[in-house]
């Protein structure tokens, strides 16, 4: 436990518990509406935020999460109006992000893509002081919107349509979880990089699927898997002198596979217990495979 | 109550929903003309009319999922815009599925239909003593801490009534409720909307055919081409000129409208 004594430690650590907390916390939502690749494109906005922190020599870290969020409202807007060339806008708003990350950072005086390359694939060691204030704040607030509202976010994430009818403010919640999510890719890009970020918001709540029933249980599996890869990951790459983002990953993914393959027989056992209390559950009733839930698809 | 749809009747009456020669457009295509339907206090109305005849665009608009570009709704007497009381509405959108894309429990989805009735969506007891009582109402009570995943269609749209029930509302608007149900399913709904009706609800569904729930309905509203072709009693649905064919036929003409009345 030595690496408990160095500063840069300590900051790696407390950086890598806030986003293993914040990551799957709003990952969860992500994946409830079908979203789950969103964190990678706001990673892809994020990007030009980055050079621009450069180039005007301020923070990348806050002008990362003020580009992403922007970034983020903009991709609301696009869903809400335009349905249609939605994913066609999106596709030009994330490599339109990327090129200008890469432009604006070979623009700014010394820079080159070497600086970018610690934002792309995370640079623990590399956290100062400063970060850590930035994203202790950062992650205050995304903890206060996925806890506090948790049931708002949960009915609008659900079934958007009918949240409508429960006098919820849709709109400003919809946006709420995008400025979210985008300030959460950027907690996350210190630690894992804006390329793996997405995979910390959306694998952990997948592999907690995997033994959980309820939405509550999800949230909190997801969360704890989310804080013990971050941890791990950080402690093996002082040790291993292997990349922390990369290893973090890694580590969420086996966490995926293990916990399938424990879940395989459990599902199965309760099915079967289910099966046995009710014997004759309605043999007419068919089960309808889950897809038809987008309120855009439904017939006029 | 099942009189004529007369103007001034209609503003006579305790008027619950009220559209006036609404217009709406999806895309750029114009879906419906020119709406015009009450919905009185106690009443229970079916919309009817064949796919993209435009019943579901006119409850969407109601509930302001889908913007009106003319005419004015009112709700409660209330112009929709500025409507707020939104506890008073039960909505039960066109859904096959209650499931999201992450495990929830029937508790779990059955309570978002509590939220309006919450402040800052804090619950108390009373407001889990409700999403119970809702979920008694559609006889899930005992699968109350199920993952939704778990059920079957017929009661994936039980869950989606429960929910609406949640915050015992004075008016339901039902999307289609019975789409996809099976046989024993659709005779708890039905008996589920026959105690709200007695409660004194107000109802307005969309209906593919009256089916099982046709002795509830006072009143028929056929739609056709997004303008309002009859408005009377269900029995008239049928006679008001237009195409009937049975319901259980295959392959219908896709402008026929389907009343499931007796040939």
């Amino acid at each position: 436990m030595d690496f408990l004594t160095y500063p840069f430690m300590q900051r790696a650590l407390l950086a890598a518990v806030l986003v293993g907390i914040t990551a799957p916390a709003i990952g969860l939502y992500l994946v409830q509406r079908r979203q789950a690749l969103m964190g990678d494109g706001i990673g892809h906005v994020a990007m030009t935020g980055v050079g621009l922190g450069f180039l005007l020599s301020t923070s990348p870290v806050w002008m990362a999460t003020a580009v992403s969020v922007l970034g983020a409202i903009l991709m609301e807007l696009i869903r809400w109006y335009g349905r249609t060339r939605g994913d066609i806008a999106l596709a030009m708003l994330f490599y339109g992000g990327m090129a200008g990350g890469v432009m604006f950072i070979n623009l700014a005086p010394g820079g080159s893509n070497a600086n970018l390359t610690s934002y792309l694939f995370g640079s623990l060691s590399t956290v100062s002081s400063s970060d850590v204030v930035a994203i202790c704040l950062l992650a205050a607030f995304v903890v206060l919107v996925t806890l506090g509202l948790r049931r708002q976010m949960f009915a609008v994430s659900q079934d958007e349509e009918f949240a409508r009818v429960t006098g919820l403010p849709v709109r400003a919640l919809n946006l709420l979880t995008a400025v979210t999510a985008a300030v959460t890719v950027t907690v996350a890009m210190r630690v894992v990089g804006l390329l793996l970020v997405s995979a910390l918001m959306v694998v952990p709540v997948a592999a907690a699927q995997q033994l959980a029933r309820s939405f509550a249980a999800t949230f909190a599996i997801a969360v704890a898997i989310g804080v013990t890869v971050t941890l791990g990951g950080t402690v093996t790459s002082y040790y291993q002198d292997v990349p922390p983002g990369a290893t973090i990953v890694l580590l969420t993914i086996a966490a995926f596979i293990v916990l399938t393959a424990l879940a395989t027989p459990l599902a199965r056992r309760r099915a079967r217990a289910a099966s046995a209390q009710r014997p004759a559950a309605d043999p007419a009733e068919r089960a309808i495979p889950a897809g038809r839930t987008s309120a855009d698809e439904v017939g006029v | 109550m099942t009189g004529t749809a007369d103007a001034e009747e209609a503003n006579m009456g305790d008027s619950v929903v009220t559209l006036r020669q609404v217009t709406a457009e999806l895309g750029a295509r114009r879906v419906l003309h020119g709406i015009d339907l009450t919905v009185r206090r106690g009443e229970v109305v079916a919309l009817l009319g064949a796919n993209g005849s435009g019943k579901s665009t006119t409850v969407r608009t109601v509930i302001g999922q889908v913007p009106v570009t003319g005419g004015e709704i009112e709700l409660f007497g209330t112009p929709r815009r500025a409507f707020g009381d939104w506890a008073r509405v039960g909505y039960v959108p066109q859904r096959t599925t209650a499931a999201g894309g992450v495990p929830a429990t029937v508790t779990e989805v059955v309570s978002a239909g509590r939220l309006s009735r919450t402040r800052f969506g804090l619950f108390r007891k009373a407001d889990r003593e409700a999403v119970h009582h809702a979920l008694e109402l559609v006889g899930l009570a005992d699968r109350a801490k199920d993952s939704v995943n778990a059920l079957s269609g017929g009661q994936h749209q039980r869950v989606l009534i429960a929910r609406a029930l949640a915050a015992r509302p004075e008016l339901l608007i039902m999307d289609e409720p019975m789409a996809g149900v099976d046989l024993a399913s659709q005779e708890v709904l039905a008996g589920t909307l026959r105690e709200q009706v007695a409660g004194g609800a107000t109802v307005l569904l969309v209906l593919h055919e009256l089916g099982p729930l046709k002795p509830l309905i006072d009143r028929a509203v056929v739609l056709r081409d997004g303008r309002v072709v009859h408005d009377g009693p269900p029995e008239g649905a049928a006679a008001s000129g237009h195409d009937h064919v049975h319901p259980h036929a295959p392959h219908q003409a896709s402008d026929s409208i389907r009343t499931g009345l007796p040939l």
